[in-house]
């Protein structure tokens, strides 16, 4: 199985610079450098990279959508603020393997001519972010950032900067916003940071995981990484996996991998065997699956898409029978009515009230009046907001009462949860 | 009431906002190092910080008052974060929750006596795989037993 992205994981010291190019860190700067950008942001275009952030947007495409005649700097902003339920695999690169993704800032940089990047943290990588600063001083005393990389007259800046608690940041619009020392608000797109980001300047902003591609595609080819995955979703991806398996933690897969084969060989199955309940696949955000759905999904974008769910971050979270539904979905409605950001009323009081309504019947205190409540709320919460955080609540509240309606309606007969706590 | 924050953070105070095309840019790491030297953000430190970076002080509270981890009262001298997301629930959390409380003597929200220890229970730190866990000020604490969490509060 190829590795684009953990191939070197398991070495010690990979944050060290001379250990990571003993492993073959930054070979592929002399070959971007002696190309037009135009011709990298082609490169990355046919390598069919898509998004590994949660929208699946197709990076070279994105990275096209730079004015070409701006006049304002450009800047790239990375997005290491991985915050959403269930997802770790960001964090698994920057601690095991800092320079790959510096590597691909780098080629990403002068793709779309930006001469600073900023790499937003979420508050709680403290230790990746110190990380990162000695790779970043390390690498600008060779001279592979900074001005005049290798002498081709490329400048290069990159900034670590840290974030102070709140998911909405990964968002990109509110990364805008507080990188630029706000609230972290989303904005209303358009204008979209490619054209108006950062400083009210062109921003392109990618994932973590997405950057730690490139250098495999400038190194190997477009032909070579749209020659794993599937047709209409090429290439590896990371999945973190949690829940109730046998061994959690991320693992690197050709997209369209069989998730039963997951479970199963990376993960060693469920723990004691036990029967596997529901699966939400793509982070808290995307629409639960049944057991038995699950074990017939391919991990893609497309079979995802056709199970009625999204490949969303990667975040994989396996439940098995001893889980309760109403206490699962009690306590994504508890964390998105934490993160919302309080903009616009109906994330702001949706979140809150399927808390609240969930919270009473998982408390035995509900009625069957309820569950139409519920989906009212969800109905007046997707798509009537700003980001789309109020639909990350909305689309669990109906795949769950959906799926597993006959354990809310036990929790009303029997004005108790049914599961022991 | 003075707020300074010390020479060398200072010194670091002015490299953050050389960093940024804008001063208010640098609004977040001037917080931080306000927050690493006080163990938390007072009013005096805010004026501080508007006047550093040429904003008002209602901006800067505008900020404090939006991000989770900027504490605007003094708390324990260890922060002691679970959490308690529906992922680490799936793991044993609750467990890990009750644990602490019952080693330490207080409740989620409180410190102990001697100011030693604040404990707060929190949403994903991006460590579903390995829960259940804890962050105490900047480290991760993870795969949680009863004799791993003794160990680590009894060196603290
Ligand atoms: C509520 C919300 C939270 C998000 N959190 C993250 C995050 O933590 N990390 C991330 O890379 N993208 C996150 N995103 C997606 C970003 O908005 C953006 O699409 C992404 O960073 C673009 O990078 P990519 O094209 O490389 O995927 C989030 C989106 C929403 C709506
Ligand atoms: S949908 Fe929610 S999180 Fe997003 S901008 Fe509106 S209030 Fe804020």
């Amino acid at each position: 199985m190829t590795l684009v992205i953990t191939k070197n994981f398991a070495g010690p010291n990979m944050a060290r610079l001379d250990v990571a190019m003993k492993h073959g860190a930054y070979v592929t700067l002399e070959k971007i450098l002696a190309m037009k950008p135009e011709a990298v942001v082609d490169e990355v275009k046919r390598s069919g990279l898509r998004g590994r952030g949660g929208a699946g947007f197709s990076t070279g495409m994105k990275w096209g959508f730079v004015p070409k005649d701006t006049t304002k700097p450009i800047y790239l902003v990375v997005n290491a603020d991985e915050s959403e339920p269930g997802t770790f695999k960001d964090r698994a690169i920057l601690e095991k393997d800092p320079h790959l993704m510096i590597e691909g800032i780098i080629i990403a940089s002068y793709a779309i001519k930006a001469h600073t990047c900023y790499i937003y943290f979420r508050g709680e990588f403290y230790r990746q972010w110190e990380l990162m600063e000695r790779c970043l001083a390390e690498a600008r005393k060779v001279g592979i950032i900074g001005n005049n990389i290798k002498g081709s007259g490329y400048n290069l800046n990159i900034i670590a900067h840290r974030g102070a608690g709140a998911y909405i940041c990964g968002e990109e619009t509110a990364l805008l916003s507080s990188l630029e020392g706000y609230r972290g608000w989303p904005r209303i797109k358009p204008p979209f940071p490619a054209v108006e980001g950062l400083f009210g300047c062109p921003t392109i902003v990618n994932n973590v995981e997405t950057l730690a591609v490139c250098p495999f595609i400038i190194r190997e080819g477009a032909a070579a990484y749209a020659k794993l995955g599937t047709e209409k979703s090429p290439g590896t991806k990371l999945f973190s996996v949690c829940g109730h398996v046998n061994r959690p933690g991320v693992y690197e897969v050709p997209l369209g991998y069989p998730f039963a084969k997951l479970l199963s060989e990376e993960c060693g199955g469920t723990i004691e065997e036990r029967k596997l309940k529901a699966l939400i696949v793509g982070g808290s955000s995307v629409p639960v699956v049944t057991g038995e759905e699950a074990l017939g999904l391919r991990l893609d974008y497309e079979s995802c898409a056709g199970c009625g769910t999204m490949l969303g971050s990667g975040g994989v979270i396996v439940i098995d029978e001893t889980a309760c539904a109403v206490q699962v979905l009690a306590d994504l409605a508890r964390f998105y009515a934490h993160e919302s950001c309080g903009q616009c009323t109906p994330c702001r009081e949706g979140t809150g009230w399927s808390k609240k309504v969930l919270d009473r019947l998982e408390a035995g205190l509900g009625s069957s009046e309820d569950l139409n409540l519920l989906l009212a709320i969800a109905d007046n919460m997707q798509g009537k907001t700003i980001c789309p955080l109020a639909d990350a609540l909305a689309m669990p509240i109906r795949s769950w009462i959906k799926k597993f309606r006959t354990e809310f309606e036990d929790h009303v007969r029997l004005k108790g949860c049914p599961f022991p706590s | 009431m003075n707020f300074h924050l010390t020479k060398d953070r200072e010194t670091k105070a002015h490299e953050m906002i050389a960093r940024y095309p804008k001063k208010r840019a640098a609004m977040l790491m001037v917080l931080w190092l306000v927050q690493e030297q006080e163990g938390w953000i007072s009013e005096a430190a805010m004026g501080y910080v508007a006047n550093l970076l040429e904003v008002t002080a209602a901006d800067v509270y505008d900020v404090v008052s939006f991000y989770t981890m900027y504490n605007r009262k003094p708390i324990g001298k260890h922060h002691i974060q679970i959490c308690n997301n529906c992922c680490c629930r799936l793991r044993g959390a609750d467990w890990l929750v009750n644990y602490v409380k019952q080693k330490l003597g207080v409740n989620v929200g409180e410190s102990t006596p001697d100011g030693k220890f604040h404990l707060s229970t929190v949403e994903c730190l991006a460590s579903c795989g390995t829960a259940p866990m804890m962050q105490i000020n900047n480290d991760y604490y993870e795969n949680l037993t009863a004799e791993k969490v003794d160990g680590i509060l009894e060196k603290l």
